[in-house]
């Protein structure tokens, strides 16, 4: 009997044990259950971080990851991958930064190449103009769009790797943005956009809080602007991908791109647009953080954000290998991956050891990914 | 006398589905054996395991009367076994005489011997009949030249025993005739021989013994002289089939839906003008590398024309047509490569059977109808008889060749085009379900619609079209009526430039 046939026979017989297993390692919400199994660990050997104020914190995380992570979603599906949403979040707050700023300093900022243009000792264009704020979030997601296009044309048209060209822009927009704001963070924003990043719109009482010195309620937001913004993209990312004819094809691209130009799928305008959301998410992204920072920093992409970004997507089930992944599975993606950095962090590991453990962490998705897509298959046959 | 090569109750399986099953056979020095049977049969498996590629599940084989167990396929070159492919695995972008040594170059003192290289690659040259210096680069050799390449390979290592798997698909009347001789003096030599072919007559032509093999059983064996085609058709199939091909059912030609003129792409099609009505079906055959799908793809727009124009179903004259506006225009391309071009194989049946028509299920901003989609897909897969658990959710790569050709054709019956293009539309395919292809073809034309079918199968073409054009070195040569034609009058056609040349 080969060892074909032998495989074959316990996977039939196998344990009722080993049976579960693997419908479970083969479900739709895999990640899911274990995003809750964690969390009940967690509850279980780390009290503190299960009370509603880290909780609450660590949601607050959860949104402008979230959006950037959407956006990196479609680029997986299409087998493609954007190395410049970082670079991208950082630009875009910058230059709605620029936009809506009521003062900047001379000394910090005279070097930028906009000091005198754009940008002077009372701010930027639109100085205490009461539509700064909405004028500058438009620029800030246009901007992250037309990064976006501008990748997903030369991918496009001129068949360019998505690895190299978003490398490229990733390199071009950092610098640029790097370049403009002197390595300064643009602060002096006006109150109705930083709102945008601490405004709770609910709030949970959860009665009185027991510290010794003081005695006061404990008022935690629970239903914030970034939840609401962030919750609406996903909805409509979701719809996008599949309930339109634009959804399927991203899903075809992502199969097989040479089958679907066949079929008359516009395959170079999908690229196009796919890029131009990731870029879209991007901005939104940094719209969030510029938000909470209370600043437009070139930075705000930098360092780990894009480990983070990707980790998190292709931790939901997003395959790298196109055609695969959902909006929902790139949620919980998230979920389980602030989650996962919030337990490093009140371990008080160093930065250095939590990128260690989230890079074997996102090994092991891959891996997973692997080893789901071989089970699947040889349960096709 | 100690039989060259002997197997004894060969079996494999994969997971579980037996791909052979017992096969037991002895094949005497210096005789050539043919083996035959549909694709599928277990050809591919016994010649794998042959050379070391997989290993059986059970069963022996002996090799001039010594036990042979080959592990990988280093191990069968070094007991004197050759192989020579169908598929080309030859370097474009290195010599002939680089290809033929490329695992074991000729050595003096640790460093490459050029000088002996390309001096038995020279000898190897002169015996396969290939008169071509050493030097000269693969990729600028037909694919005729490049199998003898590969025939010249296989001989380096003075094999006692070769196999042949489709040596003469690539090969030009001439090259063939010279291929056989090859063979007959190898075979004279003491060289034994197995030789796969589906071309049966050569098989016949060339073969001492003949082996039939079907779902993985040898299901006869014997002298050659105890066979002849249609015994042979009968074994591979295992039922009586009257015919490979029903009858055609020929409509009077309708409006014209598709006029080409002067159609050229650089280096691969020449100033090519035809026409194709409602009602007829347009056979193009031609060499590999005549320029058959190269034609096809700039019908559809998937290549940009450097000149020339096309005027699709709509009747409208364009320089430049893209896949939607064919679509549109009511073009469909069924393309010879299912894998790569036709399927999105990691989807369910259903997304593939939509892909093409998916604007007609949607609304407003894109929206799609899923339910009316799907219901259409259902539809048409009980209108084809495609034989799948649920479409909804089964992936297309689960479906055998003939049935994943069905669900290529769905895909376009539901845009309902009005000129469908088949390129090699029964490759890979087995007989019984090539009859439903060519039936659903017949159909198609007698309902109205026009078909172009590109095919290397000469039978095939001869069986199926109105007319035929035949193309050579990406140009149209002759065109004939189906009442004055012959086999021999279009393949002299088709090899005419090549035989020039």
């Amino acid at each position: 009997m080969s060892s074909a046939q032998l495989t074959e026979q316990r996977h039939q017989q196998g344990a009722p044990a080993a049976r579960w297993l693997k419908r479970i390692l083969l479900s739709d919400y895999f990640v899911l259950y274990l995003t809750i199994a964690y969390f009940l660990g967690v509850a279980v050997f780390f009290p503190a971080l299960v009370e509603p104020r880290n909780l609450s914190n660590q949601l607050a995380n959860v949104w402008p990851l979230a959006a950037a992570a959407i956006g990196e979603t479609f680029v997986l599906l299409i087998a493609g991958i954007d190395l410049s949403i970082g670079a991208t979040m950082g630009f875009a707050s910058v230059a709605g930064a620029v936009v809506m700023t009521s003062a900047a300093d001379k000394l910090l900022l005279g070097g930028s190449p906009l000091w005198g243009t754009l940008l002077g000792e009372t701010g930027g264009v639109l100085a205490n103009h009461p539509a700064a704020a909405a004028v500058a979030i438009l620029v800030m997601l246009v901007a992250g769009m037309l990064i976006g296009a501008l990748s997903g044309f030369f991918i496009a048209r001129f068949r360019l790797p998505a690895f190299m060209m978003t490398l490229v822009a990733l390199m071009f927009f950092s610098s640029a943005a790097v370049w403009i704001t002197q390595s300064q963070n643009i602060v002096n924003l006006p109150d109705s956009f930083t709102n945008l990043g601490a405004g709770d719109v609910v709030s949970v009482y959860f009665g009185e809080k027991a510290t010794p010195e003081i005695k006061r309620r404990d008022i935690l937001p629970l239903v914030t602007y970034p939840m609401l913004i962030t919750t609406g993209l996903a909805v409509l990312a979701h719809l996008l991908l599949t309930r339109t004819t634009f959804g399927r094809y991203v899903y075809a691209v992502g199969i097989n791109r040479k089958a679907a130009a066949v079929s008359g799928v516009p395959v170079g305008r999908v690229i196009v647009a796919v890029f131009a959301i990731a870029g879209l998410c991007a901005a939104v992204a940094g719209i969030l953080y510029s938000a909470r920072l209370e600043g437009g920093r070139p930075t705000i992409g930098g360092g780990s954000a894009l480990l983070d970004i990707i980790g998190a997507t292709v931790i939901g089930g997003t395959s790298l290998s196109g055609g695969k992944g959902k909006i929902a599975w790139t949620m919980v993606g998230v979920l389980f991956f602030v989650l996962l950095s919030n337990t490093l962090n009140y371990m008080r590991l160093s930065a250095f050891h939590i990128d260690m453990v989230k890079g074997a962490v996102i090994l092991a998705a891959a891996l997973l990914d692997v080893l789901r897509t071989r089970l699947l298959q040889r349960d096709a046959l | 006398m100690t039989a060259a090569l002997s197997l004894a109750e060969i079996s494999k399986s994969y997971f579980g589905v037996p791909a052979l099953t017992g096969i037991s056979f002895d094949l005497e020095p210096g005789r050539l054996l043919g083996l035959v049977g549909q694709n599928g049969a277990g050809k591919s498996t016994l010649m794998n395991v042959l050379g070391g590629v997989v290993a059986a599940d059970a069963g022996q084989m002996q090799l001039f009367g010594r036990p042979y167990a080959p592990r990988r396929p280093a191990d069968a070159k070094a007991n004197g076994i050759a192989f020579i492919h169908q598929e080309l695995n030859l370097f474009g972008n290195l010599t002939i005489a680089e290809n033929i040594f490329v695992a074991d170059f000729p050595r003096r003192r640790g460093l490459v011997d050029w000088s002996s290289a390309r001096s038995r690659a020279a000898k190897l040259l002169q015996m396969v009949g290939l008169a071509m210096p050493p030097d000269t680069l693969v990729e600028l050799l037909s694919p005729g030249e490049r199998q003898l390449v590969e025939v010249a390979k296989g001989l380096s290592v003075e094999p006692q025993l070769v196999i042949f798997d489709e040596p003469t698909t690539s090969l030009t009347a001439r090259e063939t005739t010279q291929l056989f001789a090859l063979i007959r003096r190898l075979k004279s030599e003491g060289t034994t021989i197995v030789y796969i072919s589906h071309n049966l007559g050569d098989v016949l032509a060339l073969a001492d013994d003949i082996a039939v093999l079907r779902e993985g059983q040898l299901v006869a064996q014997g002298r050659a002289t105890d066979f002849d085609i249609g015994k042979m058709i009968k074994l591979m199939i295992g039922r009586d089939i009257d015919a490979l091909f029903p009858p055609r059912h020929s409509a009077s030609p309708g409006a014209v839906l598709l006029q080409a003129q002067g159609v050229t792409r650089r280096g691969a099609v020449d100033n090519v003008s035809l026409s194709v009505r409602a009602g007829e079906i347009v056979g193009i055959f031609g060499l590999m590398g005549a320029g058959r799908t190269e034609l096809a793809r700039l019908i559809f727009g998937l290549d940009t024309m450097d000149s020339g124009q096309l005027a699709l179903p709509d009747g409208v004259p364009r320089h430049r047509v893209t896949p939607q506006m064919a679509i549109a225009a009511g073009l469909a391309f069924v393309t010879e490569d299912r894998r790569q071009e036709g399927l999105l194989m990691n989807a369910p049946i259903a997304d593939n059977l939509v892909l093409a028509s998916l604007r007609e299920f949607a609304s407003g901003p894109g929206l799609v109808d899923d339910t009316a989609s799907l219901a259409a897909a259902r539809e048409m897969a009980r209108r084809l008889s495609i034989e799948a658990r649920d479409i909804a959710v089964q992936p297309a790569k689960t479906l055998s060749g003939g049935n994943q050709q069905r669900v290529v054709l769905g895909k376009w019956l539901m845009v309902d085009p009005r000129l469908i293009i088949l390129d090699e539309p029964t490759r890979g395919i087995d007989i019984g379900a090539r009859y439903a292809i060519y039936e659903m073809i017949d159909q198609l034309a007698s309902a109205g619609r026009g078909l172009i079918l590109i095919s290397s199968e000469i039978e095939e073409v001869m069986a199926m079209s109105d007319r035929l054009l035949v193309m050579s070195e990406g140009e149209i040569v002759a065109e004939f009526q189906r009442s004055a034609w012959s086999r021999e009058l279009i393949l002299r056609a088709a090899f005419r430039e090549a035989e020039a040349a």
